[in-house]
């Protein structure tokens, strides 16, 4: 059994883990408030160097991290009835990565925006909005109850509206941000009712507490209770994280600032709701009906959102619906208890994704603000650094050996080639649909000759240092990132499996049979590394054939599609079925409601209030008539009233 | 009822009610009829009188000299707002020539 964490005795540590999210906070505060004021160079220096210490403050606790984890409490929040809930944070081996991917991610990304924002009027507030996304997150993985992980929900859920409809004078980005913001507030309701059910059930929402109770209840495997619990939770993370059907917010969600779509994608939100998950991974190991749920939306949601990314002409959209395909890989891999792999994969995807969405950044900002992939094209030579770490970044994501995205991928789909064959095969077509759209768009975007217009030729420039400095890191990091989990084939150590190992202890007292690994033969595990990368390979050379040899170049907008292309390439209409099914029914019955019910007769009853207050008021001033001997005739009725009243003659 | 004095018995508790009424009528109808505002005056201190009147009454008859405090209050409080009110119509003569509180209602909406 995982010891219960303690309290940690020293002081120090709990101040180091106070400045950790207070850091970036702080840094809110003096971008918030002097966003005008302050010179773009500080408003900078300031957003980056205060997340800066709280990775380098992270990193501190990770190496003097002694394997138990420790609580920290720093003040109590709520206290009713036998409801606590402390504001205190929880170190074990789980926060500790998320710390080191959010801070150190998040660093990199506030650097690059440095370079990335710096025409932009709005510097300061852009910065303040960043270290307010940082410091939600941090307490959202910090916490060490749900309540808390609820509030940096929330909080992250707010920057990314304020970040997506940065530039809120567009009316299409500011309906983007109410997208954002509105589907994860339903997908935030299961969360929360899910927190309630916890609460009711094991009358705490801290987590030491729930999960030591979870594994001592009897009967609770697949029980109604747990199911349910689980299944809500999902649902929020389905809004967070992006799955089906909750995910047209993020492909909308492009609409922001690119190192604001690189932070969300990459690092923050987005894996919320795997942290989540992971979590609750005692609550889920013992629900493992929802386990089939989640492996089943998780498959779908990649396996739909590579085929969408297939047809997207714009450069930000495809790797948007390239995020929805991999986060449902993830949670596949949280469907068949591969709880290690899911985070192997965030970590690994959290470098490669911020990498090509910032490279994505780079060529935007090269192209003078083009997005289209069809109007770019033979960028290779102009945008050189760029090029090289978009590559790299690809050629991880498309699970190319031996960059990050191959150990994870490789070992998230061997672990479901243990659960299910046919969900395998269908993680390989969706590996195969993500290397040949991000080849597609790699080729695209940098081989072939030149497409835009004279103007955008001559302005084309390899970005700033700030800029290609975190494309490099990220690159380093995207090569060898996957070297932390070697699978065991190759003889060498999985670092992170025996790193996070202690986080799944309750889980395997709560149910054994779930963590029997199936062991795979060697030969096996080769065979499907070899058919995964073979299979990317193959989609490589595909892309290459198409797009390169043959030097197709995506169709104009009013050209007429074959039927199937042209369902994928307007997302199987699903933001018109939504917006027919949903937006529209609402939106009819708002307007009448405010029509018949607001008009009609809330309106007619609130106004009818204040004109008899007035009239009122009108006709008793005239009683002031100024005639002394009325008033001293309604001062002795009034007294005369007044006793006969307390006589009570009734 | 034995301690109270031969001299006040001769007298029965009624007539002092019948009396104080009597007073405090007059007074309630001189505040409500009269127009010169010292007159009114005058009338409330026939109103504070018959209550006086009635306490001091009800004090000896029960030996209790509990109201004979209350009496005194009155009457300070009655000298004190004389002293204001009085300084006040003076004032009011002085600027319209007149009392007459009817004349004043110069405070009106």
């Amino acid at each position: 059994m995982q010891e219960v964490a303690m309290p940690a005795n020293n002081p120090e540590m709990a101040l180091i883990c106070l400045l950790i999210p207070l850091l970036p906070f702080i840094g809110f505060l003096i971008n918030g408030l002097g966003n005008r004021k302050l010179p773009v160079g500080l408003a900078g220096f300031i957003g980056s160097a205060t997340v800066f210490t709280s990775f380098l403050l992270s990193l501190y606790l990770f190496f003097s991290f002694n394997g138990q984890p420790y609580l920290t409490d720093i003040f109590n929040w709520v206290s009713v009835g036998n409801l606590q809930i402390p504001i205190s944070f929880q170190i074990d081996q789980l926060s500790l990565i998320m710390l080191l991917l959010v801070t150190g991610v998040g660093f990199v990304i506030h650097v690059y925006s440095v370079g990335y924002m710096h025409h932009d009027e709005n510097f300061g507030k852009f910065f303040a909005f960043l270290n307010l996304f940082i410091f939600s997150m941090l307490l959202l993985v910090m916490g060490s109850n749900y309540v808390l992980m609820f509030f940096g929900w929330e909080g992250v859920g707010l920057c990314s509206y304020l970040l997506i409809g940065f530039w809120n004078k567009n009316q299409n980005y500011n309906n983007a941000a109410k997208k954002a913001f509105i589907m994860n507030r339903i997908g935030d309701l299961g969360f929360l009712l899910g927190i309630f059910l916890i609460f009711n059930t094991f009358e705490s929402v801290s987590y030491a507490e729930v999960f030591s109770k979870a594994t001592q209840m009897p009967n609770l495997l697949n029980a109604p209770v747990i199911v349910t619990i689980t299944l809500l939770l999902f649902v929020g993370a389905m809004g967070k994280s992006a799955q089906l059907p909750l995910y047209t917010w993020l492909p909308d969600a492009m609409a922001g600032p690119t190192p604001v779509s690189a932070l969300i994608h990459a690092a923050t939100m987005v894996t919320a709701g795997i942290y989540m998950v992971l979590r609750s991974n005692v609550l889920y190991s013992l629900a493992p009906d929802t386990l089939h749920v989640i492996a089943i939306i998780g498959l779908i949601t990649a396996v739909f959102a590579a085929t969408i990314g297939l047809a997207q002409n714009d450069i930000k959209k495809v790797l948007a619906y390239s995020t929805v395909s991999q986060l449902g890989y993830m949670f596949l891999a949280l469907g068949v208890t591969a709880y290690t792999s899911s985070m192997f994969h965030v970590l690994t995807h959290a470098f490669f994704k911020a990498l090509l969405f910032l490279g994505a950044g780079s060529v935007i900002h090269a192209m003078s603000g083009e997005q289209d992939i069809r109007m770019m094209g033979g960028l290779r030579k102009k945008l050189p650094i760029t090029f090289l770490t978009f590559l790299i970044g690809t050629l991880a994501i498309s699970g190319i050996p031996p960059f990050a995205g191959f150990f994870s991928k490789d070992e998230l789909l061997a672990h479901v080639w243990e659960h299910s064959k046919i969900m395998w095969a269908f993680g390989v077509f969706a590996s195969f649909m993500t290397a040949f759209y991000m080849f597609r768009l790699l080729y695209l975007t940098f081989f072939g000759s030149f497409r835009g217009t004279e103007e955008q030729r001559h302005h084309l420039h390899e970005s700033p240092a700030s800029m290609t400095l975190p494309l490099i890191i990220l690159a380093i990091l995207s090569t060898i990132g996957g070297f932390m989990g070697i699978p065991a084939v190759f003889g060498a150590h999985h670092y992170l499996a025996d790193f996070l190992s202690p986080v799944f202890n309750n889980a395997r007292i709560a149910n054994p049979s779930m963590f029997e690994a199936a062991e795979l033969s060697h030969s096996t595990e080769y065979i499907l590394m070899a058919i995964s990368v073979g299979v990317a390979v193959l989609a490589i050379i595909v892309a290459y054939v198409t797009y390169v040899k043959k030097r197709t170049v995506p169709a104009d907008e009013d050209t007429r599609l074959s039927p199937l292309h042209n369902l994928i390439y307007h997302k199987y209409y699903i933001d018109e079925i939504y917006n027919a099914l949903i937006v529209r029914p609402i939106m009819w019955l708002s307007t009448n409601v405010y029509r018949f019910v607001e008009q009609s007769i809330i309106d007619p009853v609130v106004n009818g209030f204040g004109k008899t207050v007035l009239g009122g008021g009108r006709s008793l001033r005239l009683l002031q008539t100024g005639d002394i001997g009325f008033y001293i005739f309604a001062m002795v009725l009034s007294i005369a009233l007044i006793i006969l009243l307390n006589f009570r003659f009734w | 009822m034995d301690q109270i004095p031969e001299v006040i018995r001769t007298i029965p508790l009624n007539y002092y009610l019948f009396f104080s009424t009597a007073l405090f009528v007059i007074g309630v109808t001189g505040v409500l009829t009269r127009r010169n505002a010292i007159v009114i005056f005058m009338c409330i201190e026939l109103m504070l009188n018959a209550v006086n009147l009635l306490l001091t009454a009800f004090s000896a008859y029960r030996s209790d000299a509990n109201a004979q405090v209350f009496v005194f209050f009155i009457m300070a409080v009655a000298a004190a707002e004389v002293c204001v009110g009085l300084a006040i119509i003076v004032m009011i003569y002085r600027n319209i020539r007149s009392t007459d509180i009817n004349i004043l209602n110069n405070l009106k909406w």
